[in-house]
């Protein structure tokens, strides 16, 4: 597997004359999980989505500075490329409603005209599903429509789906926080297990969330990067007061 | 004090009464316009009246054949014409609502929608009639097809407003670039109520006499040359109804009774649909 | 990662492929904006021989008569004009309580939903019909009246065309003034039940003022439809050139003259000022309609 570092390199994000990010330098390590925390407002989805690129499509959104992904910026390379090594799951589950499970798995093959066998697409399904934790339970309906199943159901079905790209890192904008508890402990326990082969960066606003399954946690307020240690040190013993008040409740 | 209130609730209810008596004398009338069609024309409708064609003046029999061809050919048509340029911008539309482009052209769907239909056959009739010097069953689908663009564009741009812009987003994010976005993502999420539109702009025009009066013009023949005139229900129920002979006011009844049911049945379709469609998100 | 072929002309590829679909989409708008102005243009160019020939004599002179080559509209624009305006004026009431009938006192229940459901197709029933249907009920009828005042018995004329224009109006305006009603927010009309009103005062005071603009816009929009209206009205107005005079005179609209004589015109002149008329209509029916459109924008806001 190649590296998968990623690096910011002073980078800053705009909405319109809004600063949302500001003067960002983070390396994210490989086969981690990296949470990205902080109150309402702080810029963590913008900063998610500055790396799959996605911030740019909103109008009047703006960037500057580096972001490298393999020592390559990824603000020089073609954006569509790009979003194919990134895979990105959504706050709200977002499974393409008129296609089945089947075809949503692989619905970045199709859509984007790669062509697969049979036996391949099923052994991509198959894969796919086994890794997100959702094969047994949809290996007799793969043919029926993704919107059947429970909410968490279709959060790893979204996770299947950009698995299937075998992307080089993996994006979660608050995957949990429209889920049941029981849910989001079997995506938690899921992450933990993919982390093996995948680099990973979630954005929680759950604090617990972000001490049980990181590896190392960032801290953003107001558009800056506060804090960013090992989860452990973040959470007993932070290096910034503010880090502390946002951890001992007294705002966000 | 009392009394006041007396009267004001005995105005009340006389109102309510008023309405009421409105409404009743606004309804039955109506409902009797499509009884009396009905009524007259279903005696006339027999497989004989279907397949047959138009008899000359004075001899009995004949049937209308040739004008339900003659709408089915133009109607399917103008469809063709209109769908394509019609979802096309409706896409635009709803992709672009901010651009200069979008405010005018927007504004430009509203004032078709309101241009008489006469007006629209004077025009179609200046631009593909007179320069070719004979009238023609493709300008009348031109004609129609002017007439079925603001409901398709309109349907398709509200429909693809509707679609939760996740799922856009979910494509993007899988890499899928924007036009296939649009395209194999959108639009088919969106295609029950781009049909929808697509009816319901067939539905408004398979009645319209008027543009056909200098482009399609009819023919008492059959035929399916699209270069040439071209019979169809509207045109025969107007030419015969203001016609002095009974026989041809009872073929304009039949006629008008399967248009009616024409019209009426792609309405309730698009009723139905659009309620089956909107449970979807 | 899947396929990864020679990624320079992989881009370039896409980045053609986007291109050509984003412009392909502003094409198609930009089409609809080039064929509204040709159209208008063409109604503009064609007009020119008339307006030249007979510049404003085309509006206030009151004979046409295409024989001695005079071509005067006034008769044309009288007809429209009272047609139109009779109708809307005969509509309203009829309109606006079923309107309120199944906005308000009515909004729920299968009996109104079925009352609304018919309204809206009978609203698409093509206006051929409308006018065959008005020739063998309204036509005897306005006849026996006519018989009974001492009136020349035409049967057709102003009085039909307008009866016959104000039934076709009434489920459209009927369907938007429904609209509309449902619209007022409930806690306006609770504080005023809350203050003692009875439903007559609500109805006066309270919904009839919140849905004045979306009224007024209703009207114009009926209007414009009345105006452009062809066939059933040149099935019963009578056709014929002088100025209608009276509710049973018979006349023609600016519509039902192009509808009858269009295909028959010859001259260069009579060709041109039937145009022209059609030039007229479409200019009166735009701005009418613009404004109707933009009172219920601001109204929906």
């Amino acid at each position: 597997m190649e590296s998968s570092i990623l690096r910011t390199e002073d980078f800053n994000a705009w909405f319109g004359s809004s600063h949302v990010l500001k003067n960002i330098n983070i390396e994210i390590e490989n086969n981690q999980i990296t949470a990205v925390m902080g109150p309402s407002g702080c810029g963590k989805s913008t900063f998610i989505r500055c790396i799959n690129r996605l911030h740019e499509l909103t109008e009047n959104a703006t960037t500057s500075g580096k972001i490298f992904l393999d020592d390559k910026n990824i603000y020089e390379s073609n954006p569509t490329l790009i979003r194919r090594k990134m895979g990105m799951v959504f706050q709200h589950p977002n499974p393409f409603n008129t296609m089945s499970i089947y075809q949503n798995v692989i619905s970045g093959y199709t859509l984007n005209g790669y062509k697969l066998s049979k036996s391949e697409k099923d052994g991509l399904v198959e894969e796919s599903l086994k890794q997100a934790a959702l094969w047994d339970e949809v290996k007799d309906t793969l043919h029926k429509k993704g919107t059947f199943l429970s909410g968490g159901q279709q959060q790893r079905l979204c996770i299947a789906r950009s698995l299937a790209m075998k992307p080089e890192i993996l994006l979660l904008d608050e995957p949990t926080s429209a889920l049941d508890p029981i849910s989001t402990t079997k995506i938690e326990d899921l992450l933990l297990d993919l982390k093996k082969n995948y680099t990973i960066i979630i954005v929680t606003h759950n604090m617990q969330q972000a001490a049980r399954v990181s590896d190392k946690t960032a801290f953003f307020y107001l558009g800056e990067l506060i804090e960013y240690d090992v989860t452990k040190k973040i959470f007993i013993n932070p290096s910034d007061t503010r880090t502390q008040n946002y951890i001992t409740g007294r705002f966000g | 004090m009392k009394e006041k209130i007396k009267f004001r609730e005995s105005r009340s209810g006389a109102f309510r009464a008023l309405v009421i008596l409105l409404t009743v004398v606004t309804v039955v009338p109506l409902v009797a316009v499509l009884y009396y069609i009905f009524r007259k024309g279903i005696s006339v409708i027999d497989w004989h009246f279907l397949v047959s064609l138009p008899k000359p003046v004075g001899e009995a029999g004949g049937g209308i054949f040739n004008a339900l061809i003659g709408s089915i050919l133009i109607i399917i048509m103008a469809a063709v014409i209109a769908v394509p340029l019609g979802v096309t911008s409706g896409i635009y539309f709803s992709e672009n609502s901010k651009t200069r482009i979008y405010n005018i052209a927007h504004l430009f769907v509203d004032v078709l929608q309101g241009i008489p239909s006469i007006v629209m056959g004077i025009l179609v009739y200046l631009w593909f009639v007179k320069p070719f010097g004979h009238f023609s069953a493709v300008s009348g689908s031109i004609a129609l097809a002017f007439m079925m663009l603001p409901s398709i564009i309109k349907s398709t741009e509200e429909t693809l407003k509707l679609v939760p812009p996740t799922l856009k987003e979910a494509s993007l994010a899988l890499g899928v670039p924007y036009y296939k976005t649009i395209l194999w993502v959108i639009v088919p999420a969106g295609l029950s109520g781009i049909l929808n539109g697509i009816i319901l702009g067939v539905a408004r025009v398979a009645g319209e006499t008027a543009p056909l009066l200098f482009t399609a013009f009819g023919n008492p023949f059959l035929s399916a040359n699209i270069f040439k005139p071209i019979a169809s229900l509207p045109l025969i129920i107007f030419n015969y109804a203001i016609s002095p002979y009974d026989e041809w006011h009872r073929l304009a009844w039949g006629a008008s009774f399967i248009l009616v049911v024409i019209v009426l049945t792609l309405n309730i379709l698009t009723k139905l649909a659009e309620r089956k469609w909107k449970v979807q998100f | 990662m899947p396929g990864q072929t020679n990624q320079k002309s992989a881009v370039k590829g896409l980045i053609i492929r986007e291109t050509l679909f984003r412009r392909t989409l502003s094409l198609s708008a930009l089409l609809i904006i080039v064929l509204l102005l040709c159209m208008f243009l063409t109604l503009l160019v064609s007009s020119l021989p008339s307006i030249k020939a007979l510049g404003l004599k085309f509006i206030y002179g009151q004979t046409w008569d295409p024989v001695a080559n005079e071509f005067g509209a006034l008769p044309f624009l009288v007809g429209t004009l009272l047609t139109s305006a009779l109708a809307i004026l005969i509509s309203t009431p009829f309109s606006l309580s079923l309107g309120l009938f199944l906005g308000e006192y009515y909004p729920r229940g299968w009996f109104s939903g079925l009352i609304k459901n018919a309204v809206e197709l009978i609203a698409g029933i093509p206006s051929v019909i409308f006018g065959f249907w008005g020739i063998f009920t309204i036509v005897p009828l306005v006849r026996h009246l006519e018989i009974k005042i001492g009136v020349a018995p035409y049967g057709v004329g102003i009085l039909t065309a307008s009866l016959i224009l104000s039934i076709m109006i009434i489920p459209f305006s009927a369907s938007l003034i429904r609209l509309v009603v449902t619209m007022v927010p409930r806690e306006l009309k609770e504080a005023a039940y809350a203050l003692g009103a009875t439903r007559f005062e609500v109805i006066r005071y309270v919904i009839i003022p919140y849905i004045r603009s979306g009224l007024s816009a209703g009207i114009l929009l009926a209007l414009g439809r009345a105006l452009g209206e062809t066939m059933a009205v040149t099935m019963l107005i009578g056709n014929t050139h002088a100025i209608p005079k009276g509710l049973f005179d018979t006349g023609n609209t600016m519509a039902s003259v192009i509808a009858n004589e269009f295909t028959e015109a010859t001259g260069h002149v009579y060709f041109s000022a039937l145009i022209e008329t059609g030039l007229l209509l479409f200019v009166v029916t735009t701005v009418i309609n613009i404004i109707g459109v933009r009172i219920i924008k601001r109204f929906e806001m």
